[in-house]
């Protein structure tokens, strides 16, 4: 039985159960296309703006909100501690949460992009810059989620990944740009993965020039989640 | 195999200096008060929880490793189950993750599951995840079976069932490491019991060593019978003593003679002989004074 056997199993098994469940859909698909339709109608005719920023919220719904809750329930019901004693190894397990969580990432784009062409969005796309900040700014926030998860208790993961990803949607740069804030304000928010990963969204989307320092800084908070997690994950 | 096994969660020591094996084709029982260290011994097997030191083998490789994951099954105590799947889908997941494995639907049968249910794990009653989790231990036709408080929340009849599937798995030369708080489980179905408390091995042996089968018979009546008159009526070596009252313990090698003498004295005595058993302790005692001794 191959590794790669093992990871497509796990990654099919997450998916199936994260489809089945309501709350994930309200996450992923539901709160997206409805933040999408309510900025249309606040905003009006500025569809090629909202589009990067409801993808951005979709994102950090998906990687972030959604893999720590669901993964320190399982935590908390021992499934990952039983997963363990299995031959599906540590990685296995990553890399097929990794995996069923870009499948997901995916799909939301997917369903975000048909609504929006509905609502006459015409992009210009720069998939390059596109693939690099959907993989960096995914990555991240998943980083965070399993280091969120991994440490504490379910019901803290609940309350904080959703009090985060509100914080962050709000005042870190996503609803609101850390360039439309004041200077000193604005510098501080734009080291945060969430306004890094929507400017850089937004280059890629309205083919603008692909901010570096925001990759840049995607990078910084995946390596660090990722490496916090890794001292800190427990089982259960 | 476990050899000088040390584990220390800080300044606590959990496992101290235990050696033991579990041989194939027998139960190995492993007792003790809660905080013994059992469940910690069973996690370093597993793979789950790294030793301080010592030497741990299973099935001629070390723990956690691919080689051993995918000839092990394993029941935790707690938990092993995601909520919001289904039996069989759980199942045939987990099947996915062997080189070899049982029918899903099969297993689920056996434990008395309708492997058709389409109730979650979650929704399932305490006894109903427990033959889950046993259903997936069983899986990947184990050569080696953990099972930690298997028993816990089963109603008499699943752990009959129960009982009577672990003993199918010893018979076809599956290895088992068994921890309970159920000793008649233990009185059923083990070969070898290991006694721990406070991290260390306090006694070891088959059931009958441990109770003393071999070379004592005990009863309980009124308190103050004749001794000596007791005594008089058994085989010369005898040797009768009540070391509580109303609680008597006959020192010499048990036989229907023997047992047949003491009901016939107590009844010359107009007395009933309750619990007449062979052997001078419970398992149950044992395991309570291994709790109760200073460590």
């Amino acid at each position: 039985m191959s590794g790669v056997t093992r990871v497509r199993a796990h990654a099919g098994w997450e998916l199936r159960l994260l489809l089945r469940n309501g709350e994930q859909i309200l996450l992923m698909f539901i709160i997206p296309i409805a933040l999408l339709i309510a900025l249309d109608l606040m905003r009006g005719g500025e569809i090629d703006e909202q589009v990067p920023t409801v993808l951005t919220v979709s994102l950090i719904a998906t990687c972030f909100t959604s893999l720590a809750i669901g993964t320190g329930f399982e935590r908390r019901a021992g499934a990952l501690k039983f997963l363990a004693t299995t031959p599906l190894s540590r990685l296995d397990l990553l890399l097929g949460k990794a995996l069923a969580t870009g499948a997901l990432a995916a799909l939301s784009f997917a369903a975000l992009a048909i609504v929006a062409a509905f609502m006459g969005w015409r992009p210009g796309i720069d998939w390059l810059g596109l693939a690099a900040f959907v993989i960096l700014g995914g990555g991240a926030f998943a980083a965070l989620a399993v280091l969120l998860a991994g440490a504490l208790r379910a019901e803290a993961v609940l309350a904080l990944a959703n009090g985060i990803f509100v914080l962050l949607i709000v005042f870190g740069g996503v609803v609101f740009a850390a360039a439309d804030m004041p200077p000193a304000i604005g510098a501080v928010v734009g080291l945060l993965p969430s306004a890094a990963l929507a400017d850089g969204l937004n280059a890629a989307l309205t083919g603008g020039t692909l901010p570096a320092g925001a990759l840049l800084v995607l990078l910084v908070w995946g390596a660090a989640g990722a490496l916090l997690a890794r001292r800190t994950f427990t089982w259960d | 195999m476990i050899e000088d096994l040390v584990v220390r969660y800080g300044d606590v020591v959990a496992v101290d200096c235990v050696s033991m094996t579990a041989n194939a084709s027998q139960v190995t029982a492993l007792l003790g008060p809660n905080g013994a260290g059992k469940t910690t011994t069973v996690e370093v097997a597993c793979g789950l929880r790294a030793a301080t030191s010592g030497t741990v083998r299973l099935l001629g490789a070390a723990p956690g490793t691919l080689a051993v994951a995918e000839r092990i099954g394993v029941m935790l105590q707690q938990g092993g189950l995601y909520p919001t799947a289904r039996p069989l889908e759980w199942l045939r997941y987990l099947a996915r993750l062997y080189p070899s494995h049982a029918d899903p639907a099969e297993l689920l049968d056996l434990v008395g599951i309708d492997p058709s249910t389409r109730t979650t794990t979650r929704r399932l009653s305490g006894g109903e995840q427990q033959r889950v989790k046993l259903a997936a231990a069983l899986l990947p036709n184990p050569q080696f079976l953990i099972l930690d408080e298997p028993t816990a929340g089963l109603d008499p009849l699943a752990r009959r069932n129960l009982l009577d599937a672990i003993a199918q798995r010893r018979d076809a030369g599956m290895s088992i490491l068994l921890t309970t708080h159920q000793l008649s489980d233990v009185e059923t179905l083990a070969d070898r019991v290991i006694v721990i408390a406070g991290g260390r091995i306090v006694a070891e042996g088959t059931v009958a060593d441990l109770i003393g089968a071999n070379d004592a018979m005990s009863f309980t009546g009124p308190p103050r019978l004749d001794l000596i008159g007791l005594a008089a009526c058994l085989p010369n070596a005898f040797r009768v003593e009540e070391p509580r009252p109303g609680s008597y313990i006959v020192h010499g090698p048990p036989s229907p003679q023997v047992m047949a003498a003491i009901t016939a004295w107590c009844a010359q005595q107009g007395v009933m002989a309750t619990d007449l058993a062979v052997g001078c302790r419970t398992l149950e005692q044992i395991v309570i004074d291994a709790g109760s001794e200073p460590s």
